[in-house]
């Protein structure tokens, strides 16, 4: 996956050209914002990190100039300011997503592989299929090899994110951002409770689990080990 | 003296008023230049219509008796007391009657009314008194010309009585202005003096110095009433950065320290990598806290300065209260607890706020039942005095009645929560999000237990 990163920060750089190198993607570095328009210009990309303030164009009026060309190369916005407001306005200047620093890099990692897998299919299929789990979001059913499985409204729009995602590793912030529209980070972790009542349901009558916890990242969804 | 006048003009109400009293005054002129000159005009007009009378009833008797009736007449009635001017020439131009021994050269060769007055001499008045007259000159078919004229003193007179009375009147408003400009002045310029000299000392750091307020109760105490009311405030919000700042350098050193020491134990545990491996993820995780620390802190502050900032729009109460209701639930009963929701309000209740915030502060307050509280949590919501009333009760220990107030403050934790996960900031969020959406924020016993009240305005209060 190629990435372009336009950070100013040299230090911040490297950690993020290691991170992804190590991840097996090929990240691209600008260190200011002209650089990284003309790159982003004249360069196919599947992710944009863009940090907010760079030098000669912070990273808004990058985007936008990126988007007023018709390209639509999903891009993440990373910054300091983290308020709502400040999110608010970076999604509306052509956003995709938007990170706070300081971050995790497995967060980043999981929202870059998202991201860049979003531009694939699925925003408009009404059936999800991973494996032998299927999502019906019209006729709102879930079913493992055939089996009915019943899930509460949340669950089922957990699930459905999961499953868009499959085979991507999501964070717990991402969950509570994409599932329940929160943004502010709740002090105890309540997240794992309802992806554990999920695995209660779409896993327990099953050999193979599904759904797995990434340490120290997240969870993923992905076809049984032995299927594949 | 000239420099106090001079500044006495950088007063601006002394610099209006004298904007004011040159307008009024060249007005004033005008208007009595205007008058005298209309009723001049008129009187000019009753001489001439009296001259062209006689001048008629002259002709008249000319025609009837000829020149020697004429002249008799004219004879007699110049020597009349107060009489008309009459002066009759030969065709060669002579004065061969009347009662005019000299006038102005020329009057006689233009038939007609004289264009403007002229000067002639009585023989009635030895004095050097100049006298001025309008007349009209005919001339008979004998070549002979004949001038009746008046005396044009009283009207003239008349022009220079109001022109002395204006001056007079003029020169004593002028004067008066000035006097009232002055001590008026000198007055505004006092005052001014005095609150600049207050301010100079504030800025000094004397910040318990006010503005003077002489309790005239004018303008001047107004301002300096609002002046002060607003270094009251300032006062006050440096206080609460200063404190805010002791706190914050005081509690993160804690934290801080404690990161330092792992950093340095996972660097002596250079021989068994697993150990240190925990280390580093102990260490992950204290930074993570400490950024969350300062996170709320932001928060916070942004909460309490920028009600501009942070966007309210119209929620439905029961979906904000539902929503979080689901959220916290799986957890609290995984905890072997109770989460109850208990919705007294109608589904389409609105609230003006911001989603975002009221959710994380009602997740706040169950995040704190959930921690300290019993194994009973309710969360409700109704309405009661057009406010929507969210509660959160719960049935632990509480918190001491003398607590309520403080722990709500920053960085306030009280003893049986220090060894908890936790930055002490939880509380002052809630209250900095009541405050931003114009409500409130209390802690009450419930015996045992507690209740967390946030009130919020209902729309359109």
């Amino acid at each position: 996956m190629k990435i372009l990163i336009v950070e100013d920060d040299d230090e911040a750089a490297k950690f993020l050209i290691k991170g992804f190198s190590e991840a097996g993607h090929n990240p691209i570095h600008a260190v200011d914002g002209d650089t990284g328009l003309h790159l982003a210009k004249t360069e196919q990309f599947d992710v944009l990190i863009l940090d907010r303030m760079l030098p000669k164009l912070d990273g808004l009026s990058l985007l936008k100039e990126v988007r007023a060309d018709d390209d639509n190369t999903p891009a993440l916005i990373l910054s300091a300011l983290g308020a709502v407001d400040d999110r608010v306005e970076g999604l509306r200047s052509g956003g995709d997503d938007y990170l706070t620093k300081p971050y995790a890099f497995s967060e980043l990692l999981a929202r870059v592989e998202v991201l860049a897998k979003r531009t694939g299919n699925d925003e408009s299929d009404t059936v999800l299929k991973v494996g032998e789990l299927e999502l019906d979001r019209l006729s709102r059913e879930v079913r493992r090899d055939g089996q009915k499985i019943l899930l509460q409204p949340r669950e089922f729009r957990l699930l459905a994110y999961l499953m868009k995602n499959a085979g991507t590793v999501v964070t717990r912030t991402m969950l509570l951002e994409k599932v329940w529209d929160y943004h502010f980070d709740p002090q105890t972790n309540v997240i794992d409770v309802h992806i554990s009542r999920l695995r209660g349901k779409i896993d327990k009558d099953f050999n193979e689990p599904m759904l797995l916890t990434i340490r120290g990242a997240g969870y993923k969804l992905q076809k049984p080990e032995n299927n594949i | 003296m000239f420099t106090k006048v001079i500044s006495l003009f950088r007063v601006t109400a002394v610099r209006l008023s004298i904007i004011y009293t040159l307008i009024f005054g060249v007005l004033a002129v005008g208007i009595v230049f205007y008058m005298t000159g209309a009723t001049v005009n008129v009187l000019r007009e009753q001489y001439q219509a009296s001259i062209d009378n006689e001048v008629t009833g002259l002709a008249r008797i000319y025609n009837r008796g000829g020149i020697n009736s004429l002249v008799r007449t004219l004879d007699r009635r110049a020597r009349a007391p107060g009489a008309n001017l009459y002066v009759v020439t030969s065709p060669q131009g002579e004065i061969i009657a009347g009662n005019v021994p000299r006038m102005q050269n020329g009057i006689m060769r233009k038939v007609g009314w004289t264009d403007r007055p002229f000067k002639y001499e009585r023989f009635d008045d030895e004095s050097d008194r100049e006298h001025r007259a309008i007349a009209r000159v005919l001339e008979v078919p004998n070549g002979m010309r004949i001038l009746v004229g008046r005396d044009v003193s009283e009207y003239e007179g008349f022009r220079e009585v109001v022109g002395r009375g204006f001056k007079l009147a003029l020169g004593t408003m002028v004067a008066l202005g000035l006097l009232t400009w002055f001590f008026v002045g000198r007055g505004a310029l006092k005052r001014i003096d005095q609150v600049s000299k207050s301010s100079q000392r504030i800025m000094g750091g004397d910040k318990s110095e006010r503005l003077p307020i002489t309790g005239a109760n004018d303008e001047f105490d107004r301002l300096s009433e609002n002046l002060n009311h607003m270094l009251d405030q300032i006062n006050h919000l440096d206080d609460g950065v200063k404190q805010m700042s002791d706190n914050i350098a005081h509690d993160l050193k804690t934290p801080i320290t404690r990161l330092r020491n792992k950093a340095e134990e996972a660097f002596s545990l250079k021989s068994k990598p697993e150990e240190q491996q925990d280390k580093i993820a102990d260490i992950i995780d204290d930074c993570d806290s400490i950024v969350k620390t300062f996170d709320a802190l932001l928060m916070i502050s942004r909460v309490e300065s920028g009600s501009t900032v942070i966007k309210l729009e119209e929620l439905k109460a029961s979906d904000i209260l539902m929503d979080v209701h689901e959220l916290y639930e799986a957890l609290v009963e995984d905890k072997n607890k109770l989460l109850n929701l208990e919705l007294v309000l109608p589904e389409t209740l609105t609230v003006m706020g911001n989603r975002e915030l009221l959710s994380q502060a009602v997740s706040n307050l169950i995040d704190n039942a959930v921690k300290y509280g019993g194994n009973e949590i309710t969360l409700s919501g109704a309405v009661g005095e057009n406010q929507l009333v969210i509660k959160i009760i719960d049935n632990g220990e509480g918190i001491a009645e003398d607590d309520h107030t403080r722990v709500i403050e920053r960085f306030v934790r009280l003893d049986k929560s220090r060894s908890m996960s936790g930055n002490g900031l939880g509380l002052s969020l809630v209250k900095a999000i009541s405050e931003i959406h114009k409500g409130t924020f209390k802690l009450a016993n419930n015996n045992p237990g507690l209740i967390a009240t946030l009130k919020i305005p209902l729309l359109g209060q």
